[in-house]
């Protein structure tokens, strides 16, 4: 019988949707799901995670040093979680890529990275060179095994009807010193998490500037969508760095992707591919993005993209 | 204080990777090798923190195949000190890559160690965070900004949810990201210079280690392919198909 342990991300109190689309992973490898919160105060995140259909148990584990999701500080600790656990699973985030794999350093243990399908307990599905081949890897059943889980590959397990117990652990585990969280300086924004949003508007290079993003917010709240960006448009300083979408931003599958102005490299469409509808507006009818939108449409963005948000009206 | 900068050899960005028809792997004959660029931008940093006096040595590492000396000799032309080549035929995976790192590490004692945050063949983005691990030191991944004082360094990683700075006590290891710098150009003078740099080569079975391939990877598929999509020849024709599937 597997007993998979799930690592919580939150941040302010709040669970992050990644945890829930772990959950749908775990359902799939199938066994008994307990879910771990580590932090200064565990009630609020805990409360969220024991809603999620399927989990059995929430573990939490509360301590002044949790209080920012430190590598250094929650590996320890989630190794000594780990104890009789056949599955440590994080979400493929910047938290889960930070953290996983020193816990699979600790526990001695390979660690599969961005899990987008299961075979069977110990064989997975994930991508490699940007997504363009897909393997299935097999890992040893007679260890933990520890991974992360691409989040645009599995759908969010949605609540249940009974909340899962919630049982306080204490660990003995000695932390380090060495490390020491300073500041998060966070784009604050009214608009749908790019993550988790069914819908998203992108911009690129071709805005040409910060002001002229504009239209792609404005197009993006008249269709209730996230705003995301290629790296060129991030690079260019258009743009903070959180809204990247990519292989080496963020990697999303809303039902609706919108791409103005984006070229496509190969890096950007990996980050896009398991969307559901792709629309491309771009003045170049042979930019790659045409190889794979679903609605292509070549023309001047800057005439365009009024016109589509006016149409929409 | 030196630095040791692991370098590894992948296939080019440029190339458009093709999976073998009968699953067995992806075809990387005759294909294009270069530096993972993001290890690119670990030793560009490595060495403006050479050039600004806080490193007095920056050394090159890769674990790969013999034929892989003209790799580490770019990793010289750059600019880098002296290189370690640690010899294997066979792929290793992040665990076994960070245990042979840590031997070098143990050996030479850098006060930094500065890696990709991911190699872009196997996308893993693993064997940095395992290093620091194994060794016991802070760790700070996807970094786009790193300022060094002292026994400190202040990093910036670049996050899910924006930009988070952390202080580390050094030694530690830094995992860089794309926008933490722009790699320079080698110059031809730079490359014959590189040929009289020192570059030694062990064994990766001389090293001791424990190996921790523990995953076997039994098959190699193409992606799914998106299905060939429409061209509408005005915005008219896009709200009409976006309405159709209940998408606006």
């Amino acid at each position: 019988m597997n007993k998979i342990l799930i690592i919580a991300e939150h941040l302010n109190g709040t669970l992050n949707p990644a945890t829930a689309r772990c959950v749908t992973a775990a359902t799939k490898i199938g066994g008994e799901i307990h879910i771990a919160v580590l932090a200064a105060d565990v009630d609020a995140v805990a409360a969220q995670a024991a809603q999620i259909a399927g989990v059995s148990k929430v573990l939490t584990v509360a301590r002044a040093e949790n209080a920012h999701a430190l590598a250094a500080m929650l590996a320890p600790q989630i190794a000594k979680l780990a104890e009789g656990y056949s599955h440590v699973l994080l979400p493929s985030t910047t938290f889960g890529k930070d953290v996983a794999p020193c816990v699979a350093a600790l526990l001695g243990v390979a660690q599969v990275s961005d899990l987008m399908a299961v075979d069977d307990p110990h064989t997975f599905q994930r991508p490699i060179y940007a997504g363009n081949a897909i393997i299935s890897v097999t890992a040893p059943s007679d260890r933990t095994l520890v991974a992360t889980v691409r989040p645009a590959s599995w759908p969010a397990t949605a609540n249940g009807a009974a909340s899962a117990a919630i049982e306080a652990v204490a660990l003995d585990v000695a932390l380090p010193t060495h490390t020491r969280f300073k500041e998060l300086q966070s784009g604050k924004s009214d608009r749908p998490d790019l993550q988790s949003a069914s819908k998203v508007v992108s911009g690129g290079r071709a805005l040409g500037s910060a002001e002229a993003f504009s239209i792609i917010y404005s197009l993006a709240d008249k269709l209730g969508a996230g705003v995301g960006a290629s790296r060129a448009a991030v690079d260019a300083g258009y743009v903070p760095n959180d809204m990247q979408v990519g292989q080496t931003g963020k990697i999303i599958a809303p039902e609706l992707y919108v791409a103005i102005g984006i070229s496509g490299a190969i890096q950007h469409l990996t980050g896009i591919k398991d969307a559901g509808t792709i629309v491309a507006i771009n003045k170049d009818g042979d930019a790659p993005i045409f190889e794979i939108a679903d609605i292509g449409l070549v023309g001047d963005l800057f005439t365009l993209v009024p016109e589509l948000e006016k149409a929409l009206g | 204080m030196k630095i040791l900068v692991a370098y590894k050899r992948v296939v080019d960005y440029n190339v458009r990777i093709q999976v073998k028809p009968d699953g067995s792997g992806v075809i990387t004959e005759g294909v294009k090798l270069s530096p993972n660029p993001f290890d690119d931008i670990a030793l560009e940093e490595a060495l403006r923190l050479r050039e600004k006096g806080l490193a007095t040595e920056v050394i090159v590492a890769t674990i790969a195949p013999a034929d892989a000396q003209p790799h580490l000799r770019n990793g010289l032309a750059m600019g880098a000190n002296r290189a370690i080549h640690i010899v294997t035929d066979s792929a290793v995976q992040p665990l076994t890559a960070a245990r042979a790192l840590l031997k070098l590490v143990e050996r030479e004692q850098p006060g930094l160690v500065l890696l990709g945050k991911q190699a872009i063949d196997d996308d893993s983005s693993q064997t940095g965070q395992m290093l620091a691990t194994l060794w016991g030191r802070p760790q700070a991944t996807f970094a786009s900004k790193v300022d060094v004082a002292g026994t400190v360094a202040t990093v910036t990683r670049e996050v899910d949810a924006g930009l988070e700075t952390l202080e580390v006590d050094l030694p530690a290891v830094i995992t860089t990201d794309l926008r933490l710098n722009e790699p320079r150009f080698i110059k031809l003078p730079d490359i014959m210079k590189a040929k009289a740099k020192p570059l030694e080569t062990i064994a990766l079975a001389e090293l001791g280690i424990e190996a921790a391939d523990f995953l076997t990877t039994t098959h190699y598929a193409p992606p799914p392919k998106r299905s060939k999509g429409v061209m509408v020849k005005d915005v008219a024709e896009l709200v009409a198909l976006l309405k159709q599937k209940g998408l606006a």
